[in-house]
């Protein structure tokens, strides 16, 4: 049984409000909601595909791409935007040759920007799995990045 | 149970348990609104229906509110024509600046808003919305950035048609309107109807446009370019030309059509005639032999599409029996091509519907033959109207003519078949002769009229009772079909069509589908059914003609070879 068939096993009942849950517990297992991860989902609780896309979509917690090795979350909250974070996420746009929030050519970095993580006072902040980084600066958000791409070397 | 309100300083009646948008409304005062439609419940999203209530701070959306005991309100006070004016410029301030490029130009909700609302000059101005436009569909075309984010059609969508091939994408600034996975309409859903069309209030949605080809075609000597029309877009158009009441639509399309250069006309409903004919004697075969009941109707191809991805397992039950405008695209490029002696990819065939989905159905696989295919452009009653008059021709001073022999004659069941019912009501009128070589007693049979998204009767031929459904919305398809699954089997045959009221409300007619105007369009085809004396398809003259001289029989070798299909499932992301 695939991984996808374990968790909709968990939700025997076929109700419409454990769409979220579910689609939590796919990105938690994927990293990502595919779209045959959707459709799945889509036949076994009799939703249009579109809906739950349009659903997902509306939170920016679900992702529809698949992540780097490296997942770097910058905080895009009001108080890091006024302390300079769009400079910070130019660095990185820039130390990993990438544009928007995409996965690098190699598939070890990827970026998005979040909604505040709450750590205002801390600020600028970001996040690469679940390690979290304060008051970066440009110099220190370009060791961050140079420092994990030499674990790979 | 009236109640007293103020409206405007003036004493009005409500009914208790309306909005205060109904109240005004039946009382003659007209709000504006950008995202409300008939029938459905408000959303309040485009908040042009604001207005004034004597005690709350704010303004109140009519659309979505309820009427209160002794409310006081005001409908165009400064402050609330001022907060519209505001709105409509909010609207316009990112919106593409390309009216008279747009389809949609002269046709534009917006449009007429901000004539309404006087904005002469721009006040606010934004950064345009740009989006690629989404031509990937044969018959839908989307430019998101004229979308106004109104819900229309996420709502027509899910509602009526209950296919969900839009819905809200991200949220905010950043809100738009999408498909599942963001992808292009032609690997989406989408069955073509067409609904969405008609409720968009800007050129975000329009149809996939066979002018130029047309045009194209008509200046080019060596082609023959033959026409043939649809019942339903005969009463639609005399609405939208003002031809006056009591003249012969179909005799002035005829000769509208040759004044625009097509060499030959010829009337789709004597091959919906044929239709009639075919599908009946094929449920006459299934009843006797009791096997694949009931019978679903075929001739229309939103519902095809829909059936063949959502119930690929409805197939054998679906009738084989083509569509009219694709029997008439046949016997053009067979019978008429050979007994004219021109080779068939010389014909070029134009076919006019009230119907986005046949360009959908004009270029699927199965409706070409060696290559050629039997329709080769389609259009909607809309393009017609527009090439109506850029030919500068005035209806109302051109003579009545006949449409072209072969395919001239009709009986007054092709008619019917433009509104919901009228499908089943044909086909039991010729199923009891298929049966009993004898005329129904009564062939009106009025269960089947009116707009109803659901008529259900039992007639009895010969010593049989026969149950027959006619159903318009694909929701109310879905159920049905739910019910043949679990085994109802009172039912022979259900006639299925996609646009609520069937054809006369297709996706291509023009931009006028209130309830009243619908009713209009139905009511005149019940009085042709009145008036006329030939009311069955089976006693269609040149029908049997035809049938003598070439097709032989209903469901003969050939029948099956020119006027039957197959259908396959179809995998899209539902």
């Amino acid at each position: 049984m695939s991984n996808l068939d374990k968790i909709l096993e968990k939700y025997p009942f076929v109700q419409r409000d454990n769409l979220i849950p579910i689609l939590q517990d796919i990105q938690d297992e994927f990293g990502y909601l595919s779209e045959e991860a959707i459709i799945k989902v889509g036949k076994y609780l009799s939703l249009p595909t579109a809906k739950i896309f349009g659903l997902a979509s509306f939170y920016h917690h679900f992702r529809f791409n698949i992540t780097g090795k490296y997942h770097i979350k910058i905080c895009n909250g009001s108080s890091c935007h006024v302390n300079s974070n769009m400079l910070i996420i130019k660095e990185i746009k820039k130390r990993l040759g990438i544009r928007g929030e995409e996965v690098t050519k190699d598939g070890l970095f990827s970026m998005e920007e979040t909604n505040c993580i709450a750590a205002c006072g801390e600020g600028p902040v970001m996040a690469i799995n679940e390690r979290y980084f304060t008051h970066l600066s440009i110099e220190k958000v370009a060791e961050i990045i140079d420092s994990y791409k030499s674990l790979e070397e | 149970m009236f109640i007293d309100i103020e409206v405007n300083n003036k004493k009005v009646k409500a009914n208790r348990g309306e909005t205060i948008l109904e109240a005004l409304n039946r009382n003659g005062i007209k709000v504006p609104t950008l995202c409300r439609m008939d029938g459905f419940t408000p959303t309040g999203a485009c908040r042009m229906c604001v207005v004034e209530v004597e005690g709350k701070s704010g303004l109140i959306p009519s659309c979505s509110h309820p009427i209160l005991e002794s409310i006081k309100i005001k409908t165009h006070s400064p402050r609330v024509t001022q907060a519209r004016k505001m709105l409509v410029e909010l609207l316009l301030s990112n919106h593409p600046d390309d009216c008279l490029y747009c389809a949609s130009n002269g046709n534009c909700e917006l449009q007429d808003m901000a004539v309404e609302l006087n904005i002469r000059e721009r006040r606010i101005s934004g950064e345009k919305s740009k989006s690629n436009i989404d031509q990937s569909n044969p018959a839908i075309v989307r430019e998101p950035s004229k979308c106004i984010l109104c819900g229309r059609c996420v709502r027509v969508c899910e509602e009526i048609m209950d296919v969900s091939t839009f819905d809200f994408y991200k949220r905010g600034n950043n809100t738009a309107i999408a498909t599942s996975m963001n992808k292009d309409l032609n690997f989406s859903n989408c069955i073509n109807c067409g609904q969405c069309i008609l409720v968009c209030p800007t050129g975000a949605l329009t149809e996939k446009t066979n002018f130029d080809i047309v045009q194209q075609m008509l200046n080019n000597d060596d082609a023959m370019v033959v026409v043939q029309y649809s019942p339903d877009i005969a009463i639609a158009l005399s609405d939208e030309l003002d031809i006056r009441p009591g003249r012969d639509i179909n005799g002035i399309l005829n000769a509208v059509l040759r004044r625009i250069g097509f060499k030959k006309v010829f009337d789709t409903s004597f091959a919906t005639d044929i239709a009639i004919y075919e599908q009946s004697a094929e449920l006459a075969d299934r009843i006797i032999n009791d096997e694949n009941l009931p019978m679903i109707s075929s001739c229309c191809p939103a519902w095809i599409k829909h059936m063949e991805q959502t119930h690929p397992d409805m197939i054998d039950l679906v009738s084989t029996t083509k569509s009219a405008q694709q029997i008439l695209g046949t016997l053009i490029k067979s019978y008429y091509a050979q007994m004219e002696n021109i080779a068939p990819e010389k014909i070029f065939s134009i076919s006019i519907t009230p119907c986005t989905a046949k360009k959908f159905e004009a270029q699927r696989e199965e409706m070409t033959r060696k290559g050629i295919s039997d329709v080769d452009a389609v259009l909607t009653t809309r393009e017609l109207i527009k090439l109506i008059k850029l030919y500068g021709i005035d209806v109302n001073s051109i003579q009545e003519e006949m449409a072209d022999k072969p395919f001239s004659t009709r009986s007054s069941a092709a008619k019917l078949v433009s509104a919901t019912g009228g499908l089943a009501e044909g086909i039991l009128r010729t199923l009891n002769y298929h049966l009993t070589g004898k005329e129904l007693s009564n062939l009106k049979i009025t269960k089947l009229r009116g707009l109803k998204d659901r008529k259900e009767v039992q007639i009895k031929i010969g010593t049989q009772e026969i149950g027959i459904a006619a159903i318009s919305g694909l929701k109310e398809a879905n159920k049905i079909i739910a019910e043949v699954r679990d085994g109802k089997s009172n039912i022979h045959f259900i006639e299925i069509m996609a646009c609520p009221g069937g054809c006369i409300n297709g996706g291509g007619q023009p931009f006028k589908n209130d309830e009243k105007t619908i009713k209009g369009r139905s009511k005149y085809i019940y009085d042709l059914d009145e008036k006329e004396a030939i009311n069955v398809a089976h006693k269609n003259s040149k029908m049997i003609t035809l049938y003598n001289e070439f097709l032989e029989e209903p469901l003969s070798e050939k029948c099956i070879k020119l006027l039957h299909t197959n259908y396959s499932k179809r995998d899209v992301l539902l």
